[in-house]
């Protein structure tokens, strides 16, 4: 293993995934083969030599050609407006990476037969996560899995679409919206905020061994994780990525 | 509210552990100098961004990791982990 | 090797106006945020627990309970404040009591005392010249722009000594030891300038 380089990457296509989020497609030459759940570094440089950087989670499982990031718009932020308003096909950005070897989900580790997978994602917390499920559909990996993932409304659901497609191929993958601002009119799922009773009906019983991840805002994840444990969660099954206040 | 980097997490500091280190460090596991206890640094909280990455432990107050990039070089502070484990096959 | 610019990336608004730019210290941008860095948790400090101390080469230890330290004479100030992450804020208002109405009990000139650490909840510290925070330059501040500190802005007060980077503005601050000799604080330890004047760019050790 060696130091990471910054490198260029090429916006092949834009993708609008939800009105405040775009997936960013990259030709990256040379991008070394990740593992889902791992991030870049994102550096941007004005003319006057002004430099900022931030981290994003990537989206496209490890099989992928090209490297995909899902970025929300932050109102008033200084890196995200760029990301989804400026940035046009051909342009290219400065990029280091893959970070993080905490974070990750190996669906050809052995080690993760066993363990029934749960995944709770807040907003853009999903995009680890979903690189995660896409690495596993792309396996032959079957643990089951469950994704109770936590949005504001129906149309704010990060790749809703893609989501329903894959779990309705694959009986051993469940998908769960809890949609907390608004919903729709014939909504029969959860309309709260993810609570403790929620995850005590939703989780995988301990004794089996259940390994989670949970992604998003800080004051979820922490909450989150905190359920987990007193529903019985050891230490080293609950893992979390924390992404501030305002999502990624 | 901007979207600074307010991730606080171990994996947060990811790049700069990165530039220090020659291994995935965000997987490693450290031991607490004080209470003994193990987690991996991914699992740490980060604070300081912006200064420099002081990790810390989510249950006490105690700092384990500070790392500090002062123009040419790089600060180390290990004394708050006595013990470090890094896997031989970490990517 | 040319670096790689970034098409169309303007980032934060770093232009200032003609007028202000003199007060912008080299190597800073201004912004109209107002960031929070912390090296550790946010404590919280209920009131009735909060004190202010200083000792250390006086014959006598000095404490105020919060009460007490609100009977303090008041001041409110408009300053400008330099963080070293490059980063300043003009015309910040805050309310507090200047330092020099809490040395004002100490005959300063007959002790050794030439410098402080000050000391704060969750473990922060930060040294300066005794001078540093004398004339009116430095003050404990309770309240920003008008309201109560908040504990993520260094509540229920913090130091505040503007013409220094703002790492020595320690937050939660709870007293002085005034020392002989100087001695670094957290962020002087790691590799931050002993002194961090802003106008001389003294952001690390060997500036």
């Amino acid at each position: 293993m060696q130091r990471l380089n910054w490198q260029l990457g090429t916006v092949v296509e834009i993708r609008q995934e939800t009105p405040s989020v775009k997936s960013l497609i990259l030709d990256v030459p040379g991008w070394i083969r990740h593992a889902a759940g791992q991030r870049v570094d994102v550096r941007l440089t004005a003319e006057d030599g002004y430099q900022t950087q931030r981290s994003y989670s990537i989206a496209s499982p490890p099989e992928d050609t090209y490297l995909m990031l899902t970025v929300e718009r932050i109102e008033g932020g200084e890196v995200s407006p760029y990301l989804t308003d400026e940035l046009r096909v051909g342009d290219r950005i400065e990029l280091r990476g893959p970070i993080g070897g905490y974070f990750v989900w190996d669906a050809n580790d052995e080690r993760n037969n066993n363990s029934p997978l749960f995944l709770i994602a807040g907003g853009s917390g999903i995009v680890p996560l979903m690189a995660m499920i896409r690495h596993r559909a792309n396996s032959a990996q079957t643990v089951p899995t469950k994704l109770l993932y936590s949005s504001s409304s129906y149309e704010d659901i990060i790749y809703r679409d893609e989501l329903g497609r894959i779990s309705a191929k694959d009986p051993s993958l469940r998908v769960i919206h809890t949609l907390t601002r608004r919903r729709p009119e014939n909504w029969t799922g959860y309309g709260r905020r993810i609570d403790r009773a929620m995850l005590a009906e939703i989780a995988w019983q301990p004794a089996e061994n259940q390994l989670a991840f949970v992604c998003g805002p800080t004051a979820l994840v922490e909450t989150v994780a905190t359920y987990l444990q007193e529903l019985g969660y050891g230490p080293g099954r609950i893992k979390t990525e924390r992404f501030g206040p305002t999502g990624g | 509210m901007d979207d600074n980097d307010l991730r606080l997490d171990g994996d947060a500091a990811g790049g700069l552990l990165n530039e220090v280190f020659p291994f995935e460090m965000t997987a490693a596991a450290t031991t607490y100098s004080g209470c003994g206890a193990i987690k991996p640094v991914g699992e740490l909280i980060l604070y300081g961004h912006g200064m420099g990455a002081i990790l810390g432990c989510a249950g006490c107050d105690v700092a384990l990791i500070q790392i500090t990039r002062i123009r040419r070089y790089y600060r180390l502070d290990l004394s708050g982990i006595s013990r470090l484990q890094i896997g031989a096959d970490i990517q | 090797m040319a670096e790689f610019i970034s098409r169309g990336f303007k980032g934060r608004a770093r232009e200032t106006d003609g007028a202000l730019k003199e007060r912008i210290p080299p190597g800073q941008y201004e912004t109209k945020d107002f960031p929070v860095l912390s090296a550790g948790p946010t404590p919280r400090t209920p009131l009735e627990r909060w004190d202010f101390s200083i000792y250390g080469g006086i014959a006598e230890e000095l404490k105020w309970t919060w009460d007490e330290f609100q009977k303090l004479q008041r001041e409110t100030v408009m300053v400008d404040i330099h963080c070293v992450t490059k980063w300043s804020k003009l015309d910040t208002v805050w309310t507090g009591v200047s330092v020099d109405t809490l040395l004002a009990g100490i005959d300063l000139d007959a002790q050794p005392v030439r410098y402080l650490i000050a000391f704060c909840d969750g473990g922060y510290t930060t040294n300066l010249p005794l001078a540093d925070v004398r004339d009116g330059k430095a003050w404990i501040a309770y309240e920003y722009d008008g309201k109560p500190l908040t504990p993520e802005h260094g509540g229920p007060a913090r130091l505040l000594v503007p013409h220094l980077y703002f790492w020595k503005s320690a937050k939660w601050v709870r007293g002085f030891k005034l020392l002989s000799e100087d001695r670094p604080g957290f962020w002087e330890s790691v590799g931050y300038h002993n002194y961090g004047d802003p106008w001389k760019e003294q952001r690390y050790a060997g500036d």
